[in-house]
């Protein structure tokens, strides 16, 4: 089931990807086929093999269930306030948040997590921007701005 | 002999003290990344590369990195199968079937030395092979013209669809939605943009190492919360660390022969690692196993597919670098850092770049040279990384990939489109999509794009260009042979 709703929606995306690319004009084209050909060419050969999988779908994947559910969602929003806070916080706070909050997901105990979120934040922030010389934020809440 | 003196150029850049480091660095973390489970040589040439990118390394000290990491994998992947019967990457899946029992009747020592031996021996082959056969493809292969290239990543993208993944229908798919989000962006030949929606974050394109990290690092951590491998204790005693004289004599045709196989099949794109141990294996089961040991703790069982995967992984480069089509996920990572760099891949590589062509296999020399050492005398050292805990490794992993992916460009925007992909990319695994056709399609979006476009260009539109010279011909039924393999192959198989 979870193939055949997949290949339908990829299906759908073809034919809206199919009219954004339809609409791809160049001003002038020094040659037979423009910007628009290969787009609308792979819209074409994906949408054939999403119709075969809508025909012929393969068993039920094992989708998380119950906590294991629960757990993925809280590790995809761990990571999506990762990034968003990465250059508010700053490196350094924002890492060892996102270890503790990872690490407690991980099985980790209050106190380990505690520890190697403080460990990675500056240890990491340390190695890569002074040893390294690969800039990082240290947050923008703190520049007093 | 032309190659000796380019392979002594090539020497002479390996030896700078920097690329020396970074080999012997990569060498490090490659066993590292290989031997933990769940991480592969994708994922860690996909982690650094933005890192080797952000330090402002030159090209070829990049690429010895990158290769050094791969390499380091192969090596790796084996001390996990044989310590925990759990393979480290894919590459060592079937030496877990012979190297597990030889731990559990306390010989794990004997075991990691004779792998680490044969998986030196298969690399030195393969580097040999690349060195000899390589410059001779290279040139063979000047004579491509567009609608060659464009014929020879079809037949690239074919011969992953059927080899890769157990429905040829979803590896095909996943080629084309790499395909498809290659054309983001502005479009080269006539300057338009192209599913930009006028947002300036996407007018120069999905930026590679974003997509790269999304699939291959943000989506294994989902992976890695699902399969938790607690409870599986590694082997303490591990016996007689070295293996002897009648052990090496016992193990080296098995060796050489898994060796010159895995080679061959690492050059064929969307082969690679894990089919070539797997073929070895049954080859060397089917020729040498009289008493029917195989998979019983037969020494010969860990010996053929170390060579056979590390060959592969070194022959690996051959379509890469003459050809500038990547056979392999990996290999797929690399051409993208090297377009990075600016430097187009391709049979001119050898005359444009011998400093980067030649530097990068004599590190693969002297790369095996540091991984043979550091995986017999030193393997204590990296026994002791599977005890590291997930709770610590997971966001040490988290934070080393948004570091590379915020290096690049430095914006909120990449982040968040870096976990989305990584979503995305959970999704698909879960489905059963393969990941390494997709980034595939991904690095030869813009090439496949631009050298159709450049062949209907000759013919003023006729597609009957693709189909003129024997080249072509040649590769448009290897393609279809490809596509047909696994079909024949259930054929073949006996039923039940």
């Amino acid at each position: 089931m979870s193939d055949r709703i997949f290949s339908a929606l990829w299906i759908a995306s073809c034919a809206a990807v199919a009219w954004l690319a339809w609409q791809i004009e160049a001003p002038f084209s020094y040659e037979p086929i423009g910007p628009r050909a290969f787009p609308l060419l792979l819209c074409g050969a994906m949408a054939a093999a999403a119709a075969w999988i809508v025909v012929k779908p393969d068993r039920e994947p094992d989708w998380p269930r119950g906590t294991a559910r629960g757990k993925a969602i809280v590790l995809v929003v761990a990571f999506l306030a990762y990034a968003f806070l990465f250059e508010w916080l700053g490196f350094p706070l924002a890492t060892a948040l996102v270890t503790v909050a990872v690490g407690r997901l991980f099985g980790g105990g209050w106190v380990a997590v505690a520890a190697g979120g403080a460990a990675l934040g500056g240890g990491l922030w340390y190695f890569f921007d002074k040893l390294l010389d690969v800039t990082l934020p240290l947050g923008r809440v703190f520049a007093g701005a | 002999m032309e190659s000796l003196g380019h392979l002594a150029q090539g020497f002479a850049v390996a030896a700078k003290p920097m690329n020396l480091l970074v080999a012997l660095l990569g060498s490090f973390i490659g066993t590292v990344v290989g031997l933990l489970p769940g991480l592969g040589p994708i994922n860690g040439v996909a982690i650094l590369l933005p890192i080797a990118f952000a330090m402002k390394l030159p090209p070829e000290t990049a690429l010895i990195l990158l290769a050094a990491v791969y390499i380091g994998c192969e090596y790796g992947g084996r001390v996990s199968s044989i310590l925990l019967n759990i393979p480290g990457d894919a590459g060592a899946l079937m030496t877990a079937l012979d190297g597990y029992p030889m731990a559990r009747k306390g010989l794990a020592g004997v075991a990691l030395s004779i792998s680490a031996w044969s998986s030196f021996v298969g690399s030195v082959i393969a580097t040999l092979g690349l060195a000899l056969f390589a410059p001779i493809l290279a040139r063979w292969a000047l004579s491509f013209g567009p609608a060659e290239y464009f014929v020879l990543m079809v037949f690239a993208i074919c011969c992953l669809a059927g080899m890769v993944g157990e429905r040829p229908v979803k590896t095909l798919l996943a080629a084309l939605i790499g395909l498809v989000l290659a054309t983001v962006g502005i479009d080269a030949n006539s300057g338009v943009y192209r599913f930009t929606f006028d947002d300036v974050h996407l007018s120069d394109g999905i930026q590679f190492i974003v997509v790269v990290i999304g699939l291959f690092s943000v989506s294994e951590m989902l992976v890695m919360l699902e399969q938790s491998h607690a409870g599986q204790a590694v082997i303490k005693n591990t016996g007689r660390a070295l293996f002897n004289f009648r052990e090496m004599a016992e193990t080296w045709w098995g060796t050489v022969r898994s060796s010159v196989i895995g080679f061959i099949v690492g050059v064929l794109p969307g082969a690679g690692a894990t089919i070539a141990s797997a073929i070895t294996y049954m080859v060397e089961k089917n020729l040498t196993d009289r008493e029917g040991t195989f998979g019983k703790g037969d020494i010969r069982g860990v010996a053929a597919p170390e060579a056979a995967n590390n060959s592969a992984a070194h022959g690996a480069f051959i379509p890469m670098l003459t050809l500038g089509v990547p056979g392999s996920g990996t290999t797929a990572v690399m051409v993208g850092a090297l377009t990075l760099y600016n430097i187009t891949p391709g049979p001119l590589l050898f005359q444009q770049q011998p400093d980067l062509v030649w530097g990068l296999i004599a590190s693969m020399f002297i790369g095996n040279v540091m991984l043979l050492v550091m995986n017999i005398p030193m393997i204590g050292l990296f026994t002791r990384m599977l005890h590291v805990p997930n709770w610590l490794l997971v966001p040490a992993i988290a934070a080393v990939s948004f570091v590379g992916v915020y290096a690049v460009h430095a914006t909120t925007f990449d982040l968040v489109l870096m976990v989305g992909l990584g979503v995305f990319g959970w999704l698909l695994r879960k489905l059963g999509f393969p990941m390494a056709p997709l980034i595939l399609g991904f690095v030869l979006g813009d090439m496949m794009e631009q050298n159709l476009r450049r062949a209907l260009a000759i013919s003023d539109g006729h597609p009957s260009i693709l189909f003129q010279s024997p080249v072509t011909w040649i590769l448009w039924a290897l393609a279809a042979g490809a596509l047909a393999m696994p079909l024949v192959l259930r054929k073949l198989r006996p039923a039940g």
